[in-house]
Formats: C-alpha cells, sequence, structure tokens
C-alpha cells in the first residue's frame, strides 16, 4: 500500500473512487460466474429432461430393448436391471474393503506407514476411469467372453477410494473421548472399535457410500470393454454381459438413427434423475451427521 | 459361571484384536498392491506393441489398422490442447466461484450454490457427452465458432471451417467437468485463510478486492495450484464424453475446429472391439501412456497438497 500522503483529505479522490469501481468490477464478476455455472447446470438438465420426458411412459420401464433400426418402441427394463446388479455387486466389494482400509488408516497405522497408504488410496482416486477399464479388460475379459463380474469390479475400483475417504471423515470426526473411555473400562480394540467407533460413524459411513453409488451409477468407462455387447433382454446372470444404462446412453448417442438418439435422451433423464436425487440426499444428510458428530 | 464367561471374552478378545488388525492391515495393503497391479497389466497388455514400435510408437503419427501401423502423438496432442483448453476456460470461472462462495454470498446462498455447483458435478459424463453432442456442439459450431473465425481467424488456432465436433467442443465439455472440482477445493482453501489476516486487511483500508488479492489469493497459492493440476488430471483421463463429442479424427492440426482424438477418447472408441492382437496391444500402449501421465499429474497434486497443508499447520 502506498504511503500516507499529508494532505489527504476526507473526501474520496480519484484514487479511491478508481478502487472502488476495480472493487464492484471484481465482485460483479466473481457473481457472474457463480450464476453461469448454475445456468449451465439449468441448461443441461432442462435440455434433458425437455427431449427425455415425452419419450418416458409405463412400456418404457417395462419393455425389452427395442432392436435396432425398427420401429418398435421397446423400453430400457433389462438396463435398469443391468445397472442394479453391477451397481450392487460393486458396492458388496467396495463398502467392506474401503471401511477395513479408512479403520486401519485412522485407528492402526502408524504415520509411516500411513503416508504410502493414504497415497495409494488418493492415487487411485485420481486413476482415469478408462484406465481401470482397460485393466478390467485385460485382467479378466482378454480371452474370455464379457461378464458382468468384470464390469462390477471395475465400479467397484472407482468405489473404493471414494468409500474409505468418506470413512475416514467421519472416523475423524468420533470423539476421542469415546475411543479413550472405552479401552480405560476394559475393552480390547477391536471391541472399542466394532462396539463404540463404528456405530458412531455409521451415519457418515452410509452417506458416504450412497455417494459412492451415485458416482458409481453415471460410470460409463470401467464397463465399455466389461459389458458392453449384450442380449436385449433381460439378465440377471452376472456370468454374461450384462444391459446397462451408461454403455447404452453412449451407444445410442453415437448412433445416427434419430430414435436412438430420444431413445438416449430418455435414458439420460432416468440417470440424471436417479444420481442427482441420490447425492442430493446423501449430501443433506451428510452435512446433517456431521453437525451431530461435531456438536457432540 | 461369570469367570467362565470372562475367560470366553479374554480368548475372544485375544483372537479379535489380531484378527481386526490383519483384516484391516491386508486391506490396506491390497489398495497399495491393486495400484501395482493395474500398473503391471496395464504395461504388460503392451507388451506386444512395445516390442513391435518401441518408443517410437509416442512419436508416431498414424494409426492405420489395414497397414497395422500405430503410433501415439495424435492422441498425445489431442490431450495437451484439449486439457489445457479446459484449464484456460475453467481457471478464471473456478476462481471466480470459490471467491464468491467464501468471501461474498450471504450464509443461505453458500449453502445453495455451493450445492448447485457440486451437481455439475455430479452429472454423468456420458449424459453431459450426449448433450455435448446434440446441443451444444451444433450451437457452438453454427454460432460461437464462426464468430470466433471471422474476429480472430488471423490465429492459427481459430482458423479452419467450424464444425459441430471437434476439439473445441471437447475442450468446453471438459471445461464444464473441471469447473466444479477446481472451484471446490479453492473454496476450502479460501475458508481456511485465518480471518484475522482479512480482517487486519480490511481494517487497513483495503477493499474487498484488494484483501482478495493481497490476503487470500497469495495465501493459498499453492493449494490453487494443486486444485488446478487435480482438475488438469480430470481432463486428461475423461474418456466417454470426449469420445461423444470431439469427432475421432486422428492427425495434428493447428485449427481447434478441426476434429481430433485424445489418448483416452481413441481407447473408448475402439470399445466395438480390435480387429488384431496388435490393435488391441497398442490400446494397452495408449492407456499405459495416459496410465502414466496421470499418475505423475496426480503424483505432483498429492505433493503440493502435502507440503501446503505441512505448512498451514505448522504456521498455525
Amino acid at each position: 500500500m502506498a504511503a500516507v500522503e499529508p494532505a489527504l483529505t476526507l473526501r474520496g479522490d480519484n484514487r479511491v473512487r478508481r478502487r472502488r469501481i476495480v472493487n464492484r468490477i471484481a465482485e460483479g464478476s466473481a457473481t457472474l460466474a457463480a450464476l453461469l455455472a448454475i445456468f449451465v447446470l439449468a441448461l443441461v438438465v432442462w435440455a434433458i429432461a425437455k427431449r427425455g420426458a415425452s419419450e418416458l411412459s409405463w412400456g418404457f420401464f417395462t419393455q425389452d430393448l427395442p432392436l435396432p433400426f425398427s420401429n418398435e418402441s421397446g423400453g430400457i427394463a433389462p438396463l435398469l436391471v443391468g445397472s442394479a446388479i453391477l451397481v450392487g455387486l460393486a458396492t458388496a466389494m467396495a463398502l467392506p474393503v474401503g471401511v477395513l482400509i479408512a479403520i486401519f488408516l485412522e485407528e492402526f497405522a502408524t504415520p509411516a506407514l500411513r503416508a504410502p497408504i493414504q497415497l495409494a488410496v488418493d492415487l487411485l482416486n485420481g486413476l482415469p476411469s478408462i484406465i481401470i477399464g482397460v485393466f478390467v479388460f485385460g485382467l479378466l475379459v482378454y480371452g474370455h467372453p464379457q461378464n458382468g463380474w468384470a464390469g462390477s469390479i471395475g465400479l467397484a475400483i472407482v468405489m473404493l477410494p471414494l468409500v474409505t475417504r468418506a470413512t475416514q471423515e467421519v472416523l475423524r470426526l468420533v470423539p476421542s473421548a469415546q475411543r479413550e473411555g472405552a479401552l480405560a473400562l476394559g475393552a480390547s480394540r477391536w471391541r472399542t472399535v466394532v462396539g463404540i467407533t463404528l456405530p458412531a460413524a455409521a451415519g457418515g459411513i452410509l452417506t458416504g457410500t450412497v455417494l459412492a453409488i451415485a458416482r458409481a451409477a453415471g460410470e460409463t468407462a470401467p464397463l465399455l470393454f466389461a459389458s458392453s455387447i449384450y442380449a436385449r433382454t433381460i439378465n440377471w446372470n452376472p456370468n454374461h454381459a450384462m444391459p446397462n444404462l451408461t454403455v447404452q446412453i453412449f451407444i445410442w448417442s453415437e448412433s445416427v438413427d434419430p430414435e436412438d438418439h430420444k431413445r438416449a435422451w430418455a435414458s439420460a433423464l432416468v440417470l440424471l434423475i436417479f444420481v442427482l436425487a441420490t447425492s442430493l440426499i446423501a449430501r443433506t444428510l451428510l452435512a446433517r451427521s456431521r453437525r451431530k458428530l461435531e456438536n457432540r | 459361571m461369570t469367570q467362565e464367561l470372562g475367560r470366553g471374552r479374554r480368548l475372544r478378545d485375544r483372537l479379535g484384536d489380531p484378527l481386526l488388525l490383519g483384516l484391516t492391515a491386508a486391506a490396506a495393503l491390497g489398495a497399495c498392491a491393486l495400484i501395482g497391479v493395474i500398473a503391471w497389466k496395464v504395461i504388460s497388455g503392451a507388451h506386444l506393441a512395445l516390442s513391435t514400435f518401441g518408443l517410437s510408437f509416442v512419436w508416431h503419427e498414424t494409426w492405420d489398422t489395414n497397414k497395422s501401423i500405430f503410433g501415439a502423438l495424435p492422441a498425445i496432442y489431442g490431450t495437451a490442447v484439449t486439457s489445457l483448453m479446459a484449464l484456460v476456460i475453467a481457471t478464471p470461472l473456478a476462481l471466480a466461484i470459490a471467491l464468491f462462495l467464501s468471501e461474498l454470498a450471504p450464509r443461505s446462498l453458500q449453502v445453495l450454490v455451493g450445492s448447485l455447483v457440486e451437481m455439475l458435478a455430479a452429472i454423468p459424463s456420458v449424459v453431459l457427452g450426449l448433450w455435448g453432442i446434440l446441443v451444444l456442439g451444433p450451437f457452438l459450431g453454427d454460432h460461437v465458432e464462426p464468430w470466433l473465425h471471422n474476429w480472430f481467424g488471423f490465429i492459427p488456432l481459430f482458423d479452419g471451417t467450424p464444425e459441430s465436433s471437434g476439439i473445441f467442443i471437447a475442450g468446453v465439455v471438459l471445461a464444464i467437468m473441471v469447473v466444479p472440482i477446481v472451484a471446490s477445493i479453492s473454496r476450502e482453501l479460501f475458508l481456511s485463510v485465518p480471518s484475522e489476516l482479512e480482517e487486519g486487511a480490511l481494517a487497513l483500508g483495503a477493499t474487498r478486492w484488494e484483501m482478495v488479492r493481497g490476503v487470500v489469493l497469495s495465501s493459498s497459492r499453492p493449494g490453487i495450484a494443486a486444485a488446478l493440476i487435480l482438475g488438469l488430471g480430470r481432463a486428461l483421463g475423461e474418456a466417454i464424453a470426449v469420445t461423444q463429442v470431439i469427432g475421432a479424427g486422428y492427425s495434428i492440426q493447428w485449427s481447434l475446429f478441426k476434429t481430433g482424438d485424445t489418448l483416452a477418447s481413441r481407447i473408448a472408441g475402439q470399445y466395438q472391439g480390435a480387429a488384431t492382437k496388435l490393435q488391441v496391444s497398442s490400446l494397452f500402449y495408449l492407456a499405459a501412456i495416459l496410465l502414466v501421465i496421470g499418475l505423475v499429474t496426480n503424483l505432483v497434486a498429492q505433493v503440493v497438497v502435502r507440503k501446503f497443508a505441512f505448512r498451514g499447520a505448522g504456521a498455525r
């Protein structure tokens, strides 16, 4: 800041006015930027709602996939079932492992052990999901038929760091007085973790998992080489490739048939509603459970 | 009776403690091993292409399935250009949004706008890509690109005929994905700036903008760098949305309006199956290059984050 001038008057001179104007412009552009982000969100949601809503009907949710280049309307029932199974299996794999990693990091690990494991979790989190897709393809699909297991393992790798991070955050919020109290009463470590720490953190772990599910449900790349060539009917068996929403939206969006574009819009609407609703609910619950733990 | 119960419990405790420790340690080591296994599998899948083309794969420009000649340079170029473009667009926007959320907005708006920006990040990439190819692409191709071409056509970047799919549109879609990531990290950074410093600057007569520039931005510079690198990592690795809008051209050109491809989108575009083993292996090679770039980017970001967090904790 400039040195104080002796002839400083109390009335604003030109410099003060200029500083104020610069300030206004800065505040204005920050507000505009926030508005722009909301505008883009509204634009995307509105575009999908407008084009997708007219295609939705009861049959759309219950019928099998239409034959390519046919006039039959068809539906997305196999996609809904397949996506639900893929994400469900992925959750069943990622949730326990993710929670265990978080317990190790927060309750057992020494700082020297913590650093590399935390780094591995963070690197997994930053891994491009197409790499996970290629990895799962190389490990489980190359030389075999495509199958649902490979796809769900890919999704589980996407979910794992998310579950771990969310669990770590709530575990850190559990007051250490509770742990110490249990240990002082003579409870062993595992009893303290299972009986005191985990129940206190359960709400946060649950919402963190729901967020991870919302993310996995929208992932395409891990499934692209594992579960993209499938039948038009409902498949309950993960030993075969499973029809799923994201890959089918991708395929339809690449198609030249305008009918396929309509189907893509309607499926995108279904997916978007699911993802936005679950992440909104989870975020609200997360904020609440965090507040509860912090106030305790 | 009570004694027996106690003994049973003691036995369970003696077994339970090492069991839980063993289980959690195994899971944690598994996470470390997973990174290694992924790297090993991707690189071993590239073995055939590595032994056929060697390192020259990286700077070769052709992708010819008939002659079985593959090279990665156009994909590397496309990855760099689209990611840089996304960062150039996203950085000022994301920082401005973060400043609005941390310094300007009243509490009620903070929560609302904050969660709306996070929703933008929650949109699945395949849905954003669908919008990108059917709505945004035609709009940019019809209106924005011709305008840029008219006014800035003398710059090689904006030379060429506008199209409704291509590098330019991929850059814009990636920017939409990067903004919420950088914004939410920067917002946390700005909120963690000690309020005494901010109030001190204001008390000395600084305007809000001068306070932001002198205190908030300057004290969180390393954190902003880490946020930008994490955003860059997101942009580098995005496959699906880019595949949908970039148009799968395979050449190196100055013009942003031309179709192109990135490492990730070239891999994703081949999902219907590659013809030969060499082609599959070449895709693994692309994946290995992307893996190295992605790991290095994330490592750099983590190192910066850790250094910065440490310094922040020490200062307090």
